[in-house]
């Protein structure tokens, strides 16, 4: 067995009235990896989906899933061995949450009390409550309504697992707390996951591969999110990738060897004092902390006026693009760096961090290739 | 109240003749006009002309129908089954109108939903989209049978016995008491039956209500908010 789960050969979709969805498209998806199908609407991502569970049947070309042609198995059967999650959660609504998630168990003929069973173990799974396992679909939020529908999607123990939209009709909140879910989940369960979204920001942040669609179905790129934003294929993919992607490929560059510095503290009693390496001279930035020393505010040079709300935080294992978002939106212009409790560490230097990005672009062979 | 008193035995035996050739065409039509109409949904040439078709089915008025029909089925005209058959196509006309709107009335998403995890479309049809269509299909019975309490009456004009013959009769020896009698237990039993569709259509669609129970539950609990 090779370590590719899903293959597209050639696979390309024309509709009897001459309209190409998906062009002859060649795709290698690694088995256990978190694929993200990416594109503006109509550009054939959902198309490229659901040939692989056979809900569209390509016109020209072959996929195969484990090295089977999809072909020579019954779409049902197809269909149950892989998990599908859509938008608007597709859950029935006439059943239960319980029953809903135990529905392909039940097409597999797993008795009922099984079914459910396994059910409310995955109730936990997705984060839900089990006191919401007798509810109807209608008696839940929506962020609450996807969690069951990726519970669903997990009944059957599926390898694969296909993601239509999944999160796109939550609201951002929500959206952001699945999102970091889906991760724990992939982190733990390690299936193949193909997920469509029109949103790049949710492609680069989930995938381990993007593929990036154009219109009339033509695969533009297919790169990590990574090569992605450093190195787009076209203008085409560099303009759907969006203007910041300068500053979010520094996403991808860990800011370990910054250096960091002392800075002068004050706590809620007014007990001044200092953290990180060595010593700061008076009159500078104080950074408030609160009794664990978690940074709350700053106040000017000269401990004049009201203290100002403090900027985003630098953690353990963060970005450049952390760093530097930190320093930016900071009223002093220091990142403030924390350690994994939350307490404030020091502090670090723009000028430092935007010449770790200047080593950074030269190490890099082909650049952050600026049009 | 003489006269019930003296025929009660013969009021129950139409009662039950009633029953019969209203509630046998409701469950007949059914059975035709709800495949019939799964068929038309979605479907370009049968929609179209199975909703209008139907539409021209009900506009034959009943008296022609049941007069007509024995000549076609070459039954009795007294037959029973002359207002059976009769009757069971103005189900269909009703019902396959309401019967493509319960179908198109399902969320398509929860549909392919199902497709896509597995279901083969016979299961899909019956554990899914039928029961999702319930509501509606409901709605299209209780019309359909309330309209056939009332026009089953019309066959007493050619002799086929029901409630009806209660006004024929009593219209024709002039006994009032008759004529209300028949009035009366022709508006009971189109009341019971709609109440028995209304409660089956409850008992089908505990979903439906998931919702509402829970504002029902709100309002209580503020109730005894207020109260306390």
């Amino acid at each position: 067995m090779t370590d590719i789960a899903i293959r597209f050969e050639g696979a390309g979709k024309t509709y009897p009235d001459g309209t190409t969805a998906v062009e002859a498209l060649d795709l290698e998806i690694p088995r256990g990896s978190l694929t993200v199908f990416v594109g503006p609407s109509g550009c054939g991502k959902t198309t490229s989906l659901r040939m692989i569970n056979r809900m569209v049947e390509p016109t020209s070309g072959t996929v195969t899933v484990e090295g089977r042609d999809v072909t020579s198995v019954p779409a049902h059967e197809l269909r149950r061995s892989m998990g599908y999650v859509m938008q608007q959660s597709g859950l029935l609504p006439h059943r239960t949450v319980v029953d809903n998630i135990a529905t392909v168990p039940r097409l597999n003929g797993v008795p009922r009390r099984q079914a459910r069973e396994r059910a409310r173990e995955l109730l936990a799974t997705v984060g839900l409550d089990a006191s919401l396992a007798g509810r109807y679909p209608a008696q839940l939020s929506g962020g609450q309504q996807q969690r069951v529908g990726v519970a669903r999607a997990l009944a059957a123990d599926p390898p694969v697992l296909l993601m239509d939209e999944p999160f796109s009709a939550v609201d951002p909140v929500v959206r952001q707390d699945l999102q970091r879910e889906l991760l724990d989940l992939q982190q733990r369960l390690h299936r193949t996951i193909v997920f469509v979204t029109h949103d790049i920001d949710e492609a680069v942040l989930l995938g381990n591969r993007v593929a990036v669609f154009a219109e009339g179905g033509r695969l533009a790129q297919y790169a990590t999110p990574e090569e992605l934003l450093r190195a787009p294929a076209d203008d085409f993919v560099a303009d759907f990738v969006g203007r910041d992607r300068g500053f979010r490929s520094l996403t991808f560059v860990p800011a370990h060897d910054l250096p960091l510095h002392p800075v002068a503290v004050v706590r809620p009693d007014g007990a001044e004092g200092v953290v990180g390496p060595g010593s700061v001279p008076a009159g500078g930035w104080v950074l408030q902390v609160d009794d664990d020393g978690a940074p709350r505010g700053w106040l000017r040079p000269g401990a004049g006026g009201a203290p100002l709300v403090g900027g985003t935080l630098h953690r353990p294992g963060g970005s450049l693009r952390s760093a530097l978002d930190a320093a930016l939106s900071s009223p002093s212009g220091l990142a403030v760096a924390v350690d994994d409790a939350g307490r404030a560490v020091g502090v670090l230097r723009a000028t430092e961090i935007v010449a770790a990005v200047e080593r950074e672009r030269q190490a890099q062979p082909s650049g952050t290739a600026a049009p | 109240m003489t006269w019930t008193a003296a025929n009660w035995p013969h009021v129950l035996e139409l009662t039950g003749a009633h029953l019969v050739q209203s509630v046998l065409p409701v469950l007949l039509g059914a059975l035709v006009a709800i495949p019939l109409a799964r068929l038309a949904v979605r479907s370009r040439v049968l929609r179209p002309v199975l909703v209008t078709g139907s539409s021209l089915l009900y506009t034959i008025p009943s008296l022609t129908l049941f007069v007509v029909l024995p000549l076609l089925l070459g039954t009795q005209i007294t037959s029973v089954a002359n207002v059976v058959v009769a009757l069971t196509l103005y189900v269909v006309a009703i019902l396959l109108r309401s019967s493509v709107d319960a179908f198109e009335a399902v969320d398509r998403g929860v549909l392919q939903a199902s497709t896509a995890m597995g279901y083969r479309p016979l299961r899909r049809f019956l554990t899914v989209e039928l029961s999702l269509a319930v509501p509606v299909l409901v709605a299209g019975l209780r019309v359909a049978s309330v309209s056939n309490i009332s026009m089953v009456s019309v066959g007493a004009v050619i002799g086929v016995q029901s409630l009806g013959t209660l006004f024929t009769d009593g219209l024709r020896r002039s006994i009032v008491e008759e004529i209300v009698v028949g009035i009366a237990l022709t508006v009971v039993l189109a009341l019971l039956l709609d109440l028995l569709l209304q409660g089956l259509g409850h008992v089908l669609t505990p979903w439906q209500r998931a919702g509402s129970r829970s504002v029902t539950t709100r309002l209580l609990a503020l109730g005894r908010g207020a109260a306390a």
